[in-house]
């Protein structure tokens, strides 16, 4: 199971950091936008390669007001 | 009728032309040249729209944004509001509670915004929202090493702010009194004392409730004013967004003017010279 912004998904093992983001309706050129995975920054440059191991647990995270 | 006579002779004293006068005292963070001294925080505005309203009232060219999870159902585009504002954006790492979680929350706002520079802020107590000032240290100086232009929320404190300033920090962000509670500055000689302590510029962060705090704390040296709460929470936050733009360079004036000492006894202000004898 994968963990995504705190709920369980029904994301698969294998999919791209880029085939997330798809799903909550984000380009790969989206403006203010950062993941990380467990724990760990998945920068831009990589969201198209990087695939999700099993039981990953993934932030996707974006502007806010705040502060 | 009367031949005009010129006046540029009455106000060619030191500081008179006000525009050269303010051209010559800007704010200059990490190399970045600021023209207004209020920072804004964009939390608690009722809508966007408001928000960009009040930025633009204000003035401000530095504005804080936090870093949440993506919510899929959320109406416009904050990020988009702010770049058509042409703000620098200025993200923060409100909620985190230990250096870990901040370091990571900095590199993802670096990631998502383009920018390294980082509103450091780590909270010691839910209830206060005080920093917690070992760990607050442990991150900036991790941040610091890894390029980031911080910018740390602190204490009043003189001795912890000279630690920051000290790893490297581009500014020190003294607190006036707790996030939100609008009570001003409650040690307004700390604040002082942390202007003398540090080279790097100082911006009185939290506790801002209006405008006259605004000018005090300019008064008092800070090179800046953090506001966010007062304005955003305000009745009026477009109209409180200028009472603060006033207060800051009215207050920065009179830092600059150089006030009169207090005296416990009054000093005529009028001569006695001349002063007739009716009998």
């Amino acid at each position: 199971m994968i963990v995504l912004n705190g709920q369980d998904s029904d994301v698969r093992p294998g999919e791209t950091v880029a085939a997330v983001l798809a799903r909550l309706g984000l380009q790969a050129d989206a403006r203010g936008v950062a993941v990380a995975v467990d724990g760990q920054v998945v920068p831009r440059a990589g969201w198209d390669s990087f695939a999700l191991p099993e039981h990953a647990c993934v932030e996707v995270l974006t502007a806010m007001q705040g502060g | 009728m009367r031949e005009t006579v010129s006046t540029a002779s009455s106000v060619s004293h030191n500081g008179a032309d006000a525009s050269s006068d303010a051209q010559a005292d800007r704010l200059t963070i990490a190399g970045r040249t600021l023209h207004s001294r209020l920072l804004l925080g964009t939390g608690g505005f009722p809508s966007l729209e408001l928000m960009a309203d009040a930025i633009a009232a204000s003035g401000s060219e530095l504005v804080t944004v936090a870093l949440r999870r993506v919510d899929p159902s959320a109406r416009g585009s904050l990020v988009d509001v702010l770049a058509d504002a042409g703000v620098q954006l200025l993200p923060n790492t409100a909620g985190c509670h230990t250096a870990r979680d901040a370091v990571l929350t900095a590199r993802l706002a670096r990631e998502a915004f383009d920018t390294d520079w980082i509103k450091l802020e780590v909270i010691g107590d839910e209830h206060t929202l005080l920093p917690d000032a070992p760990e607050l240290l442990r991150a900036a100086e991790e941040l610091v090493d890894d390029g980031f232009v911080v910018l740390p929320y602190t204490t009043d404190d003189p001795v912890l702010a000279r630690r920051l300033a000290d790893i490297g920090c581009a500014a020190v962000m003294p607190l006036g009194s707790p996030i939100g509670s609008g009570m001003g500055i409650r040690n307004p000689y700390n604040i002082a004392l942390i202007r003398d302590a540090v080279q790097v510029p100082v911006v009185l962060d939290a506790g801002v409730g209006t405008a006259s705090d605004a000018a005090l704390a300019m008064e008092l040296g800070c090179d800046a004013v953090m506001a966010a709460s007062a304005i955003s929470r305000a009745q009026d936050p477009v109209r409180m967004a200028r009472a603060m733009r006033a207060a800051v360079e009215a207050g920065r004036l009179a830092h600059r003017a150089g006030r009169i000492p207090r005296r416990l006894y009054a000093t005529p202000s009028t001569p006695n010279e001349g002063l007739p004898d009716f009998g």
